[in-house]
C-alpha cells in the first residue's frame, strides 16, 4: 500500500473543511491548556488553606471563581469541538461513500464481474465506517493527546525540573511493557483466529448439509468433532484473552510506581521548601494525567493505520478506470429499425484465452437470432457485446449502420429490451419495478404489461396488489414469478430490439408457452436475440449461433445445422434420449 | 439472555473470585489518597524524611498487591467467560442439529452461522468485561464516597450530591443515544442493501439507464444516515463537558467547604487534597462505567439473539420406537398433502400410493412439481401436513428418528462430500463397514474408476464440499455412501443427472441385483431413468396426475406422454 499517497488523498478530501479543522485545532489547544491550568489553580487554592486559622479566604475566592469560569468555557469549547470533529469526519466519509457509489454505476462490467460483490460492499460500508472511526479518533484524541503531553511537561518543568525528569524517564516503561505483552499475545491471537476460522468452516459445512447429517444419523459424530475443535478454541481463547488482559494491570502498576516516586521526591522537595503542598498535589495529578495520553496515542496510531488501510481500499475502488466516456460526437438513437451488423469482431475476457475471433453476422430487421450451446460455454458473451457491457477488442458492431461506439451507451441500451436468467428486482413496490424502464407509465399500461406476461394473476394475490413492496432477496416470490415481473418490465417498454437470456428457464412449461406467445406478439417485426438451453424453443429462429467453450462454432438455421451433422446435431440429439 | 446464565454455573468459583479480586484491587487503590494525605500532613508538615520513605514504599506495596489481585481477577474472568461461551457454543450446535428443516429453513443458514460465531464472541467479550468491571466501577465510586465520609462527614455530603447528579447525566445521555445508535445502524444497513442491490443488478440498471436515479437515491439515503449520525454524535458529545463541569464544581465546593473547616481546625490540608483526589478517581471510573454499559447492552442483545435460537423447539421429534418388522408393503402414502411453512399453496396435494418390498418407484414431473418434497417425507425430513406416510405398515412418526433413517438410504440432489478421505466419506453410510463392503458399494455405484485413478485409493483426500471431484464423480461417491448402509429403502433424488445414459443404466442394473433387494425410489426428469420402474408417479404442481407403469401412462396420462414425447420424439426427422 502506498501510505503517503493515501494520506495525501485523504488530505485532499479533507481540505474542503480546512476552516473547521483549524478551528478544531485551536479549540483543542485551548481546552487542553485549561484542563492543565485547573490543577494549578486547585494547587494554589490548596496552598491558601494551610491549617487552622491560617486560611487566606480573600485569596481563595477569586481562585475558585476562576476555576468555575474556565470550567464552563472549556466545557462549551469541548462540546463545540466534538460537534466540529463529528461534522468533518461524517462529511468526509459521506463524500467518499457517494463517490464510491457513483463509481459502481460507471465501472466497467469487467471489473464488477471479476470482483465478488461482497468485497465491494465491504469497501463502501465496513471500510468507510472503519475509516470514519479512525479519523474521528485521530481528530479528537491525537491532537489533544499530544497537546496534553507537551503541556503537562511544560507545566511540570515550570513547577519542579527534578521531579519532572524522574517522570519523563519512568513513563516510557509502561509503553514498553504494553508493547512487550502485545507482541507475545499476538501469537495466541493468531492461533485463536485460525481455530475460529476452522470452526466457522466446520459449522458452515455441516449446517449447509444438515440433510445429509440427519439422513445418515451422524449428529453425534458431527457433535464430537465439533466439541474437539471447540475445546481447542477454548484453550487458545483463554490464553489470548488472559495474556492480553494483563496489559492494563501492568501499565497501571508502572503508573502507580511513577506516582509513588513523584510522591517521594515531591515530599522531599516540599520538606526542603522547594515546592509547596499545593504544587505537590498539582504534580501528583499531572503524573496521573501525563501517562494516560501515551497509552491513548499508541491506540490511536494503530487505529489511524487501520483507517488508512481501509481508506486505501476505498480509493482503490474509486480510482479504478471507469467505462470509456461516450464520445463527444456520440449519436443518440431512437426507434431503430433493428439492423445489427457484426464485422470481424474479436473479443476475449483474458488476452491469453482467445474467445471470439473474426466473427461476422448480419441481422436484418425483424430477424430472430438464437444462441445455443452447453452450459458454461459463454452464450452471454455476445449479449455483453451487443449491450456494450464490454467493448470489442477489434472489429465493430453496428446498429442501423452506426458503430455502437459512436452511440451513447444509454440510448443504445434503451433500444434493447433485456430479460436475464438471473432476475433482479429493486427494493420497492411491484408497480415501481415494472415501470423501471418507463417511470411515467400509466397504471393501465402497467396492468396491461403484467397481463401480457401472465404476472397479473399472482400480483393480485399479493397482500397489497401492485403496491406490495418487494426486494431482491424477497423469498415470498418464486423464481418463476420474479422472471414474470422482469418480463413485464420489458413488455411495458416495447423496445425495438429484444434480448432474452434464458428468460424462461425457471417458468413451468405451460406458462412458458403462454409467455412465448406474448413474446412473439411483442417481437413481431422486431430484431431479437435469444439465449436458450432448451433447443426446442429456438427451432424457428432465422439464425442459430452454436457456441462451444466460448467460440461460435456453427451458424445457420435449424435445418442447415442438422444437415451439417456437426456439434449442433450432437447437441440436439443429446437432449432427446435414445 | 437469562436462560443462558445457567452456563456460568460451571464456572461458579471463577465468576465469584474474579470480581472479589477486582474489588480487592480497587480497595487498595482507594487507600492511595489516604497515604498521600498522610505524607502531606505528617511527613511534610513534620519534616520527617523516614516517614515519607516508609509511606512511599507503602504506595509501591499497594501497587504490587493491586497488580497481583488484578492479574488473578483477569485470569478467573478469562477462564469463566471463555468456558461460558464454549458451553453455549457446544449446546447451540447440538440444538441447531436437532432442528427440523422447516425450522432452519425459516432462520436461514447464514443467520445460524452468525449467531454461532460473531454473536457468541460478543457475548464472551461482554461476560469478561462484566466480571472484571461491573462490580469494580460502582465500588470505586461508592468506595470513594465512603472514604470521603470517613474523612469528614460534612465535606462528603458534596460527594453524595455530585455522584447521583453524575449518574443521572451519564445514564440520561446513554438512554437517549443507545436507541438512536440502533437507528444509525439501520440506516447503514439500508446503505448496505442498496449497494448490494446495485452490484447484483448492474446489468439491469444499465440496460434501463437508471444510473442517475440510483446515485441520487443513494446520496439521499447517505445524507439521512449522516444526519442521524450527527444528531447522536451531538448528544453523546455532551457527556464529557457535562461530567467535567459537575466534577470541577464539586471540587470548588470541596475546597470552599474544606477551607472553612481547615480554618476552624476540623480538617487538615492533606485531607482536603485527599478529598480532591477521590473526586478525580470518581470521574475516571464513571467514564469506564459508561463504556462498560454500552458494551454490556450490545452483549445482551447478542445473548438474546442466541437465546432465540435455543427457544425454537424442534418441531419434529422422534416417536417412541417400533419393533422392526418387514411387511409386504414397504411404503404407503395415504391422502398425503404438504405445505411448506407460511406457504398458502400446498406443495403436495392428496397423494396416495403403495410400494411393495423390492419394487422400483419412479417419480417424474417438471421443476417445482413436488418430486423431491415427496421423497423427503419418507425419512421424515418434513412431516406431512395432512394424511399419513407409512413405512412397513407403521406411521413414520411412530419410529424413532434413528430407526427410520437407518432404514432409508438417500442420495440427495446436491452431491456433497465432506472434508476428509474417500473412506471417511463412505463410512458416513455405515461406520462399521469393512473395506470389502466399501468397495462393493463403490462398484455398485459405478465409481470404481475414481478410486483406481487415485494413488492413495480409498485414502485419497477430499476437500471441503468435494471441490476436487467433478460433479459426476461426486454423484457416484454419494451414491456409494448410501449403498454401503444396505438400506431397506433407497431414494435417488435426481442424483444421476450428471451421469451419461450408459452409466445411469448400469447403476440401476446393479442396484436391482443388490443384496436384500431394497425398495427403490428414483426421482428424475429423464423418462429413460424411470420408464422401467414397477410404478411411475407423475406429478404436476404437487398433484399426482398419473400413477401406473410406463405402458399404462402412455395411454392414459397426457402430462407423461408430453414429457416422454419431448424427450424421445424428434421433430424434423
Amino acid at each position: 500500500m502506498d501510505k503517503r499517497g493515501t494520506v495525501s488523498k485523504v488530505i485532499g478530501r479533507i481540505k474542503k473543511y480546512s476552516l473547521l479543522i483549524l478551528l478544531s485545532i485551536l479549540f483543542a489547544i485551548f481546552s487542553v491548556a485549561v484542563t492543565l491550568y485547573i490543577p494549578i489553580l486547585v494547587g494554589t487554592a490548596i496552598d491558601c488553606i494551610v491549617s487552622d486559622g491560617r486560611v487566606d479566604f480573600a485569596a481563595l475566592a477569586p481562585i475558585l471563581l476562576k476555576i468555575a469560569g474556565f470550567t464552563l468555557i472549556s466545557a462549551a469549547i469541548q462540546w463545540i469541538m466534538g460537534i466540529i470533529n463529528n461534522r468533518v469526519t461524517f462529511r468526509v466519509v459521506q463524500d467518499i461513500r457517494n463517490e464510491a457509489f457513483e463509481k459502481i454505476e460507471i465501472l466497467p462490467l469487467k471489473y464488477l464481474d471479476s470482483h465478488p460483490a461482497g468485497e465491494i460492499v465491504s469497501k463502501i460500508i465496513a471500510d468507510a465506517d472503519q475509516f470514519a472511526d479512525g479519523l474521528l479518533l485521530g481528530f479528537t484524541q491525537l491532537f489533544t493527546g499530544i497537546m496534553t503531553i507537551l503541556g503537562t511537561l511544560a507545566f511540570m518543568f515550570s513547577i519542579n525540573a527534578g521531579i519532572t525528569v524522574a517522570v519523563v524517564v519512568l513513563t516510557p516503561l509502561s509503553l514498553f511493557t504494553a508493547r512487550f505483552i502485545a507482541k507475545h499475545t499476538y501469537y495466541m491471537f493468531k492461533k485463536q483466529s485460525e481455530v475460529r476460522g476452522e470452526q466457522t468452516a466446520y459449522i458452515e459445512e455441516m449446517l449447509d448439509n444438515t440433510k445429509i447429517v440427519q439422513a445418515f444419523s451422524r449428529e453425534e459424530h458431527v457433535q464430537e468433532k465439533f466439541n474437539e475443535i471447540n475445546e481447542i478454541l477454548q484453550k487458545y481463547s483463554l490464553k489470548a484473552l488472559f495474556y492480553s488482559s494483563i496489559t492494563n494491570p501492568s501499565t497501571r502498576f508502572i503508573n502507580s510506581t511513577v506516582y509513588a516516586c513523584v510522591a517521594l521526591f515531591g515530599a522531599f522537595a516540599a520538606v526542603s521548601g522547594r515546592i509547596t503542598v499545593g504544587g505537590l498535589s498539582c504534580f501528583l495529578s499531572y503524573a496521573n494525567q501525563y501517562t494516560k495520553p501515551f497509552n491513548e496515542i499508541s491506540g490511536v496510531i494503530t487505529e489511524l493505520q487501520n483507517a488508512l488501510v481501509c481508506a486505501s481500499r476505498i480509493f482503490e475502488l474509486i480510482e479504478t478506470p471507469s467505462e470509456t466516456e461516450n464520445r463527444a460526437d456520440a449519436a443518440v438513437i431512437s426507434d431503430v429499425d433493428g439492423r445489427v451488423e457484426l464485422k470481424n469482431v474479436c473479443f476475449s475476457y483474458m488476452p491469453e484465452r482467445k474467445l471470439i475471433e473474426n466473427f461476422n453476422l448480419s441481422v436484418k430487421p425483424g430477424q430472430k437470432i438464437a444462441i445455443v450451446g452447453p452450459t458454461g460455454c459463454g452464450k452471454t458473451t455476445l449479449i455483453n457485446l451487443l449491450m456494450r457491457f464490454y467493448d470489442v477488442d477489434s472489429g465493430e458492431i453496428s446498429v442501423d449502420g452506426t458503430d455502437i461506439r459512436k452511440i451513447t451507451r444509454s440510448s443504445l441500451r434503451k433500444n434493447y429490451g433485456m430479460v436475464l436468467q438471473e432476475t433482479w428486482l429493486e427494493n420497492g413496490s411491484i408497480r415501481d419495478n415494472i415501470a423501471m424502464g418507463k417511470p411515467d407509465a400509466t397504471d393501465a399500461e402497467i396492468v396491461e404489461a403484467a397481463k401480457a406476461s401472465h404476472a397479473h394473476g399472482f400480483i393480485m394475490r399479493m397482500p397489497h396488489g401492485y403496491d406490495t413492496v418487494i426486494s431482491d432477496s424477497d423469498t415470498n416470490l418464486s423464481q418463476g414469478e420474479r422472471q414474470l415481473l422482469c418480463i413485464a418490465r420489458v413488455m411495458l417498454c416495447r423496445p425495438p430490439m429484444l434480448i432474452l437470456d434464458e428468460a424462461t428457464s425457471s417458468i413451468d412449461t405451460r406458462t412458458e408457452m403462454k409467455i412465448q406467445d406474448a413474446f412473439s406478439q411483442l417481437m413481431k417485426g422486431k430484431t431479437s436475440f435469444i439465449v436458450a438451453h432448451r433447443l426446442s424453443t429456438v427451432r424457428d429462429a432465422d439464425i442459430i449461433l452454436v457456441m462451444r467453450s466460448g467460440n461460435i462454432v456453427e451458424q445457420g438455421n435449424h435445418a442447415e445445422l442438422l444437415g451439417k451433422k456437426g456439434f449442433y446435431f450432437k447437441l440436439y440429439n443429446s437432449q432427446f434420449a435414445k | 439472555m437469562k436462560k443462558l446464565l445457567k452456563y456460568i454455573k460451571f464456572y461458579r468459583k471463577e465468576s465469584i473470585l474474579s470480581p472479589i479480586f477486582k474489588l480487592l484491587e480497587a480497595s487498595f487503590e482507594l487507600f492511595v489518597p489516604l497515604v498521600v494525605a498522610a505524607i502531606i500532613d505528617k511527613g511534610i508538615a513534620g519534616g520527617d524524611n523516614d516517614y515519607i520513605i516508609r509511606m512511599s514504599l507503602l504506595l509501591v506495596a499497594l501497587a504490587v498487591i493491586g497488580l497481583v489481585c488484578a492479574i488473578t481477577a483477569q485470569y478467573y474472568a478469562a477462564k469463566a467467560s471463555v468456558g461460558f461461551v464454549t458451553g453455549i457454543r457446544r449446546d447451540l450446535f447440538r440444538h441447531i442439529q436437532s432442528l427440523s428443516f422447516s425450522d432452519s429453513d425459516e432462520m436461514g443458514t447464514s443467520t445460524l452461522i452468525t449467531r454461532m460465531t460473531s454473536d457468541v464472541n460478543q457475548v464472551q467479550n461482554g461476560v469478561n468485561l462484566t466480571l472484571r468491571l461491573l462490580m469494580r466501577s460502582p465500588f470505586v465510586v461508592f468506595g470513594a464516597m465512603i472514604m470521603a465520609f470517613t474523612i469528614d462527614f460534612k465535606s462528603a455530603l458534596i460527594f453524595a450530591a455530585a455522584i447521583p447528579l453524575l449518574l443521572v447525566v451519564v445514564f440520561f445521555i446513554m438512554l437517549i443515544s443507545i436507541p438512536l445508535y440502533k437507528k444509525v445502524q439501520q440506516r447503514l444497513d439500508g446503505l448496505l442493501d442498496m449497494t448490494r442491490e446495485n452490484l447484483s443488478g448492474s446489468r439491469v440498471i444499465r440496460a434501463f439507464c437508471r444510473e442517475r436515479e440510483e446515485i441520487s437515491e443513494f446520496a439521499q439515503k447517505n445524507a439521512e444516515y449522516v444526519s442521524t449520525q450527527s444528531f447522536v454524535g451531538r448528544i453523546s458529545a455532551l457527556m464529557n463537558p457535562l461530567t467535567y463541569i459537575i466534577i470541577n464544581f464539586a471540587v470548588i465546593a470541596i475546597i470552599k467547604v474544606g477551607a472553612v473547616r481547615v480554618d476552624s481546625g476540623i480538617l487538615t490540608q492533606g485531607q482536603v487534597v485527599a478529598l480532591y483526589n477521590y473526586m478525580s478517581q470518581i470521574l475516571v471510573e464513571l467514564i469506564k462505567l459508561a463504556n462498560l454499559i454500552i458494551n454490556i447492552t450490545k452483549s445482551v442483545a447478542c445473548g438474546n439473539r442466541i437465546q432465540a435460537i435455543f427457544d425454537i423447539k424442534p418441531s419434529l421429534t422422534g416417536g417412541i420406537g417400533r419393533d422392526e418388522e418387514k411387511t409386504e408393503i414397504a411404503v404407503e402414502f395415504k391422502n398425503v398433502s404438504f405445505y411448506y411453512k407460511n406457504s398458502p399453496e400446498p406443495s403436495l396435494k392428496n397423494i396416495s400410493f403403495t410400494a411393495r418390498r423390492g419394487e422400483t418407484i419412479g417419480i417424474i414431473g417438471g421443476t417445482g412439481s413436488g418430486k423431491s418434497t415427496l421423497v423427503n417425507l419418507i425419512p421424515r425430513f418434513y412431516d406431512a401436513t395432512d394424511g399419513e406416510v407409512k413405512v412397513y405398515g407403521e406411521n413414520v412418526k411412530n419410529y424413532t428418528l434413528e430407526q427410520i433413517r437407518k432404514k432409508v438410504g438417500i442420495v440427495p440432489q446436491k452431491a456433497v462430500l465432506f472434508k476428509g478421505t474417500i473412506r471417511e466419506n463412505i463410512l458416513w453410510g455405515d461406520e462399521n463397514a469393512a473395506d470389502s463392503e466399501i468397495m462393493q458399494a463403490i462398484y455398485a455405484a459405478q465409481a470404481k474408476d475414481i478410486i483406481e485413478k487415485k494413488d492413495s485409493g480409498l485414502d485419497a483426500e477430499v476437500e471441503q464440499n468435494g471441490k476436487n471431484f467433478s460433479g459426476g464423480q461426486r454423484q457416484r461417491l454419494t451414491i456409494a455412501r448410501a449403498l454401503v448402509r444396505k438400506p431397506d429403502i433407497l431414494i435417488l433424488d435426481d442424483s444421476s443427472s450428471a451421469l451419461d445414459f450408459a452409466t445411469d443404466a448400469a447403476l440401476r442394473q446393479s442396484i436391482r441385483t443388490m443384496d436384500g433387494s431394497p425398495t427403490v425410489f428414483i426421482v428424475s426428469q429423464r423418462a429413460s431413468s424411470i420408464m422401467n420402474a414397477d410404478k411411475i408417479i407423475v406429478l404436476d404442481n404437487g398433484e399426482p396426475v398419473g400413477i401406473g407403469t410406463h405402458g399404462e401412462l402412455l395411454e392414459t396420462c397426457r402430462v407423461y406422454k408430453e414429457i416422454y414425447d419431448s424427450q424421445f420424439k424428434r421433430e424434423g426427422k
